[in-house]
């Protein structure tokens, strides 16, 4: 005999006790804080730059090309004149704005899909789950390089680019996730009391298949961010004079020996956000894997 | 194992499919009319009612891509509007190329990414695994196209150690072939050694704890038999796997590092072919790469069922 469980009580993705533990696991990982630490420097930065004391980074300053970090100008300046340190600051807007809202379409077309997938069977599990092989086949990178190129290169379209190329990861995660919920007592139940597929969807598997949808999110960000600055790098993503991390070490790459520092900081900055990410995701996994807890 | 291979062979149909009509549906992502795009340069009405001849382009949309699919399995991709040649026999003359990179890099990334991953487990919770894990997520947090730049500074211009870029086709002169391509190598197999190094670890950390290693350790035997003879060779089934399915990772990160090393590749024609709205030659390589990709997933799940006899009963 099926034991009854309370739909409602059980349907909670972490219940109270179970999120405390999470929380005070995550708190005690250095390199979970370090990763979220990281991670808030760089959306401060963001956030702040228009504020900051430094040069715009459009302006150029013709009696001040290729100069080596100062103080004047502590990170030195481009082929041009302008503040290195300024466009780096700059630069993390586009970089963060381009990892966050490509994720964002990745998961809310991704994770609708996968769930629909999981939750309807049949067909249309069967026509979901071929369209995301065909995705994943063409490689991440591949793929966005050709979106980007038939939507024409623009931030946006890269963002768009690389959201697309990252959707079928969440539609396979929503679309397992779902099936494994799918299976639990208090879905059963609350199937037994005739609540209808919006309901069962609303309240009962996407509160579930939450936190491992999150750990996804934060890592690939860090892929998106590093596809962002790919994009840039080869002049498919954000364009001329707007600054970006990936732009900025295309340009640098004609200047090696002339002004190295325009190379060095801006890759600096990709490698350390990244990082970040990759950090806390990693902490985030291991605090909400429920194996662990 | 036949009618294996036979079962998956028939379920990757449809996905084939579905890839081409992505790839059919990106030439309807361009502005305008795409036979004037795909013309390029090339206004004579001639060509262009050939082109739309060829396409179909006056057909309804279904037509078309049946026209296209048809050429297609006949191995006509198009031809490439800057150099002329048909599309197949462009990617064809620049696989090799890549082929080479991306072995090049694999062999790297192996014999880093094994080696560090099996001493990690072993060593777990020690300043060795903590030292080995940061190293493997600074792997695969660096982007390949910065670390390209800098090992260029440092290697090329500041101690003139290895050349900077460039090519030799390694049937003409295979020392210096490998000279100039193993800067690149292990550039693009970094992220690769970094991705296996995990999984080696996780899975020898798995064998580890299992009773035939404890049965052997219980018989005497040495350390090192029981590490590479007991544990490694069943730590590594999950590894070959996840190795067949690098591949992916291994051609975009090739796409980045053949543009900064100026290598004539796959990665270098695709990038080249999106500046000169070479379309047909993106919509090639993306078909090709997805096709490629299909052959690759049968492959591992091929190699897991010999390595795994478990599998096949």
């Amino acid at each position: 005999m099926t034991a009854v469980v309370d739909p409602q009580a059980a349907a909670d993705p972490l219940p109270p006790r179970r999120r405390n533990r999470a929380w005070e696991k995550f708190r005690r990982s250095p390199s979970a804080l370090l990763g979220g630490a990281i991670v808030l420097f760089f959306l401060i930065v963001a956030l702040l730059a228009p504020l900051l004391p430094v040069p715009g980074p459009t302006e150029t300053d013709w009696s001040a090309v290729r100069k080596a970090p100062s103080a004047a100008h502590l990170f030195g300046t481009d082929e041009i004149g302008r503040d290195v340190l300024s466009r780096m600051i700059w630069g993390a807007q586009a970089s963060l704005l381009a990892g966050v809202v490509s994720v964002l379409i990745a998961v809310l077309l991704g994770v609708p899909l996968g769930m629909l997938a999981g939750y309807m069977r049949g067909w249309t599990d069967a026509i979901i789950s071929r369209f995301t092989e065909a995705l994943l086949a063409a490689p991440f990178l591949i793929l966005a390089i050709a979106l980007a190129a038939f939507l024409g290169p623009s931030l946006t379209n890269a963002m768009i680019a690389i959201g697309l190329s990252a959707m079928p990861i969440f539609i396979r995660l929503a679309r397992a996730q779902t099936l494994s919920v799918m299976t639990e007592d208090y879905v059963e139940s609350a199937r037994a009391v005739g609540i209808g597929h919006l309901g069962m969807i609303g309240r009962y598997i996407l509160p579930n298949i939450i936190p491992p949808i999150i750990v996804q999110a934060t890592l690939t960000i860090a892929t998106a961010i590093i596809a962002e600055a790919s994009l840039s790098f080869l002049g498919l993503g954000q364009q001329p004079p707007a600054p970006s991390w990936g732009a900025m070490l295309n340009i640098a790459k004609n200047f090696l020996e002339q002004a190295p520092w325009m190379a060095l900081y801006p890759g600096v900055a990709i490698f350390l956000v990244v990082l970040g990410f990759n950090l806390l995701g990693d902490g985030l996994r291991d605090a909400l894997d429920p194996r662990d807890n | 194992m036949l009618a294996f291979l036979a079962r998956r062979i028939i379920i990757a149909i449809p996905t084939v499919i579905l890839i081409s009509i992505f790839v059919f549906s990106l030439q309807h992502l361009l502005p305008g009319d795409p036979i004037l795009v795909m013309a390029g340069e090339e206004r004579d009405p001639d060509v262009i009612a050939a082109l739309r001849e060829k396409y179909r382009f006056n057909d309804p949309i279904p037509m078309q891509y049946l026209a296209w699919a048809g050429n297609a399995l006949q191995g006509d991709l198009g031809i490439s509007l800057r150099t002329q040649q048909p599309v197949l026999e462009l990617i064809g003359e620049k696989l090799p190329v890549t082929i080479q990179l991306a072995v090049m890099a694999l062999i790297i990334a192996i014999l880093i990414g094994i080696p560090a991953g099996v001493l990690s487990a072993y060593k777990k919770g020690t300043w060795i695994d903590w030292v080995a894990n940061i190293i493997a997520l600074s792997g695969l947090s660096v982007p390949n196209f910065w670390l390209g730049i800098m090992l260029i500074l440092l290697v090329s211009v500041k101690l003139g150690w290895l050349p900077a870029s460039g090519y030799m086709p390694l049937t003409e002169d295979p020392l210096q072939s490998i000279r100039v391509m193993i800067m690149p190598a292990f550039v693009l197999g970094t992220a690769i050694a970094a991705t296996l190094m995990r999984h080696t670890r996780s899975a020898m950390l798995s064998v580890l704890k299992s009773d035939y290693v404890r049965t052997a350790r219980a018989k005497g035997l040495k350390e090192r038999v029981v590490l590479i003879k007991h544990a490694l060779r069943n730590a590594l089934v999950p590894v070959v796997t996840v190795i067949t399915l690098l591949f992916g990772e291994l051609l975009a990160g090739a796409v980045l590092t053949e543009q900064i090393f100026t290598i004539p590749g796959f990665g270098k024609l695709v990038v080249d072919a999106v500046f000169n709205r070479d379309y047909a030659v993106v919509q090639g390589i993306v078909l090709c790469t997805g096709i490629a990709f299909i052959f690759m997933n049968i492959l591992a799940d091929a190699a897991y069922r010999i390595l795994n006899p478990r599998m096949s009963q």
